[in-house]
C-alpha cells in the first residue's frame, strides 16, 4: 500500500483519489526540451541579402513571435545564430566570437547559398560554408531562401530539439 | 558673377572632350602618349611622372574647371601592354557639364603614382581601395592603408596572376587559420546528441 499522503493525493469521490490538480507528470527531457524549442531566441546577425529575407520573416506577414522566435540584440541572451549572408575571412572571427558568446544550449542556423558553401562566390575573400568554423544545426538552401523556407529551417531546429535526450544533465 | 561670365564664352554642353585632349598635349606634349577615342569617350594616355601636375591643371583651369573626380582605379594589363598598369581618373565638371579620362601608365617594377588627394579629397578611400586591390603606391596620401581586405593580408586579389579562388588553407590569412584552429580545439565541448 503506498503512502498517499506523501504525495499529496487528493480525495474526489469515494475511493478515486487523484493528484492534486496543479501536479503534472512528465519527463524532464519532454519539458526542458519543449521550454527550449518554444523561446528560441536568435541573436541577430545579418551580413548580406539574406538579412533582408530574414527580417521579412520575422516582420508581421510570416511573424516569428508566434512560434516564440524573438530577435534578441545579444548574444549572450540568445540561444541561436541566424548566419544570415556571405561569411567573408575577415568576418569570420567575429562570427566566431558572437557564437562563443552565446550560453549553452547553442545552435546555429547556416542561412543562404553563402553560408551554407559560399554560393557563387568561389574567391580570395570568401570563406567556403560557415560549418568551416562553426557547428551548423541546419542548413537553409535559397539565394536568398525565402521567408518560408526560413521558418522551416527554423521548424527543423524545433524538432531537433524537441528530439535530444538528456542535454540538461550534468552527466550527457 | 565669374561662372555666368565664363559660360557664355564657351560651348553650352562644355568643351569637346577632343578639344581638351588638344590642350593637354599642347601643354605637356613629351607627357601624353596617346589619345583614344571611344565612343565619343576620350581617354588621355600619359605617362606617370607629371600625372599631379596634369591632374591639377585639369582642376584649376577655369574653362575646364573639372570639380568632380567621378571615379579613380586602375587596370592591369598583365601579359596584354609593355606597361602593366594603368591608373584611370574619371573626371568630370560639374559647371560645364563634359567629362574626360585620364589613363595614367604604372610600370610593374615599382608600381607608384603621385596621389590626387590634394586635388580632390574624395580620392582619398579611392587610392587606397587601389592600393589594397593592385598594390599601387600613392606618394603623398595622407593615409594610405588596406581600405578592404585586413591589414596583414598578404599579396594584392585584383592583379591578374594572384589565384582567383585564393591562396590555400595553409597560406591563406593568419586571422582566418587562427579561427579554424580555434573552433577545431573547441570542438570537444560540442553537444553530439
Amino acid at each position: 500500500m503506498i503512502d498517499t499522503s506523501a504525495i499529496g493525493l487528493v480525495q474526489v469521490e469515494e475511493d478515486v483519489k487523484i493528484l492534486a490538480p496543479n501536479v503534472i507528470i512528465t519527463t524532464f527531457d519532454k519539458i526542458i526540451n519543449w521550454g527550449r524549442l518554444s523561446s528560441m531566441w536568435p541573436t541577430t546577425f545579418g551580413l548580406a541579402c539574406c538579412a533582408i529575407e530574414m527580417m521579412a520573416a520575422g516582420a508581421a506577414h510570416n511573424d516569428l513571435d508566434r512560434f516564440g522566435i524573438i530577435f534578441r540584440g545579444s548574444p549572450r541572451q540568445a540561444d541561436c545564430v541566424i548566419v544570415a549572408g556571405t561569411v567573408t575571412k575577415k568576418m569570420a572571427p567575429v562570427v566566431r566570437r558572437v557564437y562563443d558568446q552565446i550560453p549553452e544550449p547553442r545552435y546555429v542556423i547556416a542561412m543562404g547559398s553563402c553560408a551554407c558553401t559560399g554560393g557563387v562566390f568561389k574567391t580570395y575573400s570568401t570563406v567556403q560554408g560557415c560549418d568551416s568554423f562553426l557547428p551548423v544545426d541546419v542548413y537553409v538552401p535559397g539565394c536568398p531562401p525565402r521567408p518560408e523556407t526560413l521558418l522551416e529551417g527554423l521548424m527543423m531546429l524545433q524538432e531537433k530539439i524537441r528530439n535530444e535526450k538528456a542535454r540538461w544533465s550534468p552527466w550527457r | 558673377m565669374a561662372v555666368t561670365e565664363v559660360r557664355t564664352t564657351i560651348h553650352p554642353a562644355g568643351t569637346d572632350p577632343v578639344q581638351i585632349a588638344e590642350k593637354i598635349k599642347e601643354l605637356f606634349p613629351d607627357q601624353v602618349i596617346d589619345v583614344a577615342n571611344f565612343r565619343d569617350q576620350v581617354s588621355v594616355i600619359i605617362k606617370k611622372d607629371m600625372s599631379v601636375a596634369i591632374l591639377k591643371y585639369l582642376h584649376d583651369d577655369p574653362l575646364l574647371s573639372f570639380d568632380h573626380l567621378q571615379d579613380l582605379t586602375a587596370v592591369d594589363y598583365l601579359k596584354k601592354k609593355d606597361v602593366r598598369f594603368e591608373v584611370v581618373y574619371g573626371l568630370y565638371s560639374m559647371k560645364y557639364r563634359h567629362q574626360i579620362r585620364i589613363r595614367a601608365q604604372v610600370a610593374e617594377d615599382n608600381p607608384s603614382i603621385g596621389s590626387a588627394v590634394s586635388i580632390w579629397e574624395g580620392a582619398n578611400w579611392h587610392e587606397r581601395e587601389c592600393y589594397d586591390m593592385f598594390g599601387i603606391r600613392f606618394n603623398g596620401h595622407p593615409d594610405l592603408r588596406r581600405i578592404l581586405m585586413p591589414e596583414d593580408w598578404e599579396g594584392y586579389p585584383l592583379r591578374k596572376d594572384y589565384p582567383l579562388k585564393g591562396p590555400e588553407l595553409e597560406k591563406d590569412w593568419i586571422g582566418f587559420r587562427e579561427v579554424i584552429r580555434r573552433s577545431q580545439e573547441l570542438k570537444e565541448f560540442e553537444w553530439e546528441g
